[in-house]
């Protein structure tokens, strides 16, 4: 049984505790389709979310998730907060510990930003993305639809394409899919990848092609195209060219490859759109997973911490 | 005052001395080094089975007076230098008002007189604000007593600023001491870039960010046939550049940090900051490469880079907190623990990186036991084993990373000027 006050990443989670995780997302998720099963598993326990920064979807998965396991949730609106004037996250966290909340859900920009918040309050932590470290709930849900689509991990080729070395959602995939077995390639070009990133286990490559080949998963990953000084490639154009994925590019991994993308998409620039409205797509399924398997983190660390008495 | 040390171990590389020794010292000079003095002293120290070494200099340290007294002032800064066993320190000038001009040298001053603990010399900085725009009032601070230039923090970027700079210190025969680092190339990092950032998230520093400063200031030392001291070196391409530069007889000396010397990147735990500094801990390799640097010579001070904070600038997320850790009092426990029982330094080695070479820099007389010279003197048994305390610290902030860390080797005495400030292990000036 998972044994943890908070979640902050697949690196500390063990193998076990990931299948756990979705196990009990598989139950979860009847609750999403049928009503009448939510009931009250978490209590009325309260739960905040804390998004420093934006993201509607992912926010509105977790609210969600807690409201159907009789959660009382609200988002804490850090744009509009003592946040704003300067309050530090650890007297943010503080004062909703004061308050009787029991979890607090953060998306922050800064690396490491939930382990210190976790470290530092009462309740449980469950990080919804911090900088360039992890984002396990993703990774979580897109472990799930591997699962329920391939029947498990040991052997299965995943390639995660694209801005690797700013994602998150590559790193949590990585750590997680590495435990269980499978084969993980990361690819993208020179300026996006690091090779230091075999630290996680992984292959490393900007070889497109070859990353491709026999693949079971193509992951894509957004491109950020905000101005920077330095961008990491020329333009969208050229990316798009390169490392675009398009149907003949798909041809080079299996024939019933999943598609995948943690959203929102770039169309036509991660992929091409007849492949992301294409029957290997997958696409628009991992957004309802994703209800589930933070349905199923939000029980797991409930009953945890009734266990342990806190 | 009269003082007698008697019995102990002096190492004073300045004059080859090793060996069982007594020392006596009047009116705040070293009168007398010599086998068996018997002299009448108003106190009588018994220094068996003690090194007794000339007193610790500190070439490169942060008080943070004037502007952030928060994290540590003049005072309490010299309080944890004089438990350090340090007798002089050099102040870096990115207080605020910036130390670069004659009244903010001389306000220093006072301020280490009324405290009154150990020396502390004041640094000027190279540039106006440190802005590297145009000249510090650098005469005008010659005469108000700086030991040195420098900018620490950052590097002076425009090249031909910085040739100026050097061309202009030297006429006041002023050391410069170098932070190297090409801020483009640091980006947005926040620990050394490697296998380590990778595995925590974290964006990386790499080497060369240090590297391409070290290159092109030698270069510019080698111009100007001027001196340049390179602050905190971490890198194993810096050690290579800057032996291939003193090969070729340019005017280079160099300072590591304990923490370089000590710890690396694998090190960094929990997203402490604690362990976030510039330049950042590096690989496992470069450690070991500052280590064989400061065996064979490359590397010839040894710098804390005493840098306080408050606990507030530490408990953050990573990427928010502030550069740095406090150093001095540990400086010399952990230089003994690592490199002398280690194996790659000879006590009178250390002695050498952590008060001849420093004092040969500030050429001020200092860092020998010469008789004449200043009785500055650091007494330290090397056989003490003790877990470090951070609660026991005397500095201002507790931002260390060595809390926990068993070391051997105490400061027992550090005494300036012949007055005991130290006595015993324990502090006692207000
Ligand atoms: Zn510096």
């Amino acid at each position: 049984m998972l044994k943890r006050k908070d979640l902050l990443g697949l690196r500390d989670l063990g193998r076990d505790e990931i299948i756990e995780i979705l196990d009990t997302a598989k139950e979860m998720k009847k609750k999403i389709d049928n009503p009448a099963l939510r009931d009250c598993t978490l209590g009325k326990s309260s739960i905040i979310t804390l998004f420093y920064e934006n993201s509607t979807r992912t926010r509105m998965s977790f609210m969600l998730a807690g409201s159907y396991l009789g959660g009382i949730v609200q988002d804490l609106g850090v744009a509009a907060s003592s946040v704003s004037k300067g309050e530090s996250l650890i007297d943010t966290g503080l004062n909703l510990d004061k308050m009787g909340v029991r979890f607090m859900i953060m998306r922050h920009q800064m690396t490491g930003a939930a382990a210190v918040l976790a470290r530092n309050v009462n309740a449980s932590v469950i990080n919804a993305g911090d900088g360039t470290n992890e984002h396990p709930t993703q990774a979580l849900l897109d472990m799930y639809t591997i699962r329920d689509y391939l029947g498990g991990f040991e052997g299965l080729k995943v390639v995660i394409l694209g801005d690797i070395s700013h994602s998150r959602v590559a790193r949590s995939n990585a750590f997680g899919l590495v435990k269980l077995g499978a084969e993980v390639t990361l690819a993208g070009p020179s300026t996006l990848v690091s090779g230091s990133m075999k630290s996680l286990g992984v292959n490393v490559t900007s070889d497109i092609k070859g990353a491709l080949a026999d693949a079971d998963v193509v992951m894509g990953l957004r491109v950020q195209f905000e101005r920077q000084k330095n961008m990491p490639f020329p333009n969208t154009r050229e990316y798009s060219t390169l490392y675009g994925i398009n149907s003949s590019m798909l041809n080079y991994a299996k024939k019933d490859a999943l598609v995948m993308h943690p959203g929102p998409v770039n169309r036509g620039v991660e992929f091409a759109s007849d492949i992301i409205d294409g029957p290997n797509s997958v696409i628009n399924i991992q957004v309802k997973n994703g209800v589930a398997v933070r349905m199923a983190i939000l029980k797991l660390l409930y009953e945890a911490g009734a266990s342990t008495d806190r | 005052m009269s003082l007698l040390i008697k019995g102990g171990r002096v190492i004073d590389p300045a004059n080859g001395i090793d060996e069982i020794m007594d020392i006596f010292a009047d009116g705040g000079k070293i009168a007398e080094v010599g086998r068996d003095i018997e002299k009448a002293a108003d106190r009588t120290i018994n220094a068996e089975g003690k090194w007794v070494m000339p007193g610790l200099i500190d070439l490169h340290v942060h008080f943070r007076e004037p502007g952030y007294e928060r994290k540590e002032t003049i005072r309490t800064g010299s309080r944890a230098a004089a438990m350090g066993g340090f007798t002089t320190v050099c102040c870096m000038p990115n207080t605020n008002p910036v130390t670069d001009n004659d009244i903010v040298v001389e306000f220093i001053k006072l301020k280490a007189e009324r405290a009154g603990i150990v020396n502390v010399l004041p640094i000027g900085s190279l540039t106006k604000g440190m802005e590297g725009e145009v000249l510090s009032d650098i005469g005008r601070m010659a005469s108000a007593g700086v030991c040195a230039l420098s900018e620490d923090g950052k590097s002076v970027l425009n090249a031909a600023l910085m040739k100026n700079a050097m061309r202009y210190a030297s006429m006041f025969d002023l050391p410069v001491f170098d932070h190297c680092e090409d801020p483009s190339l640091t980006g947005k990092g926040q620990m050394n870039a490697g296998a380590q950032a990778a595995y925590m998230g974290l964006a990386g520093i790499s080497n060369d960010s240090e590297e391409v400063i070290v290159a092109r200031d030698m270069i510019l030392a080698e111009s100007t046939k001027t001196p340049i001291h390179l602050c905190h070196i971490s890198t194993k391409g810096s050690v290579t550049l800057i032996r291939q530069a003193k090969e070729r007889g340019v005017r280079v000396t160099a300072e590591a940090t304990p923490h370089h010397f000590t710890l690396c990147d694998e090190d960094i735990r929990d997203y402490d900051a604690n362990y976030k500094m510039a330049p950042p801990l590096r690989s496992r390799e470069d450690r070991e490469a500052i280590r064989l640097a400061l065996k064979d010579g490359t590397i010839g001070v040894i710098s804390t880079d005493h840098a306080p904070h408050h606990v507030d600038e530490k408990n953050c997320e990573f990427q928010k907190a502030l550069n740095g850790i406090i150093g001095l009092e540990t400086s010399f426990c952990l230089a003994h623990t690592e490199l002398v029982l280690g194996g790659y330094l000879t006590p009178s080695q250390l002695v050498e990186k952590m008060s001849t070479n420093p004092g040969r820099i500030l050429h001020n007389g200092k860092g020998t036991l010469s008789a004449g010279a200043d009785a500055d003197i650091t007494i330290a048994d090397p056989n003490e084993q003790y877990t470090i305390d951070v609660d026991d610290m005397v500095s201002k902030a507790k931002n260390t990373p060595f809390g926990g860390r068993e070391v051997k080797g105490r400061i027992l005495y550090t005494i300036v000027g012949g007055e005991i400030v130290v006595d015993g292990g324990k502090l006692i000036k207000k």
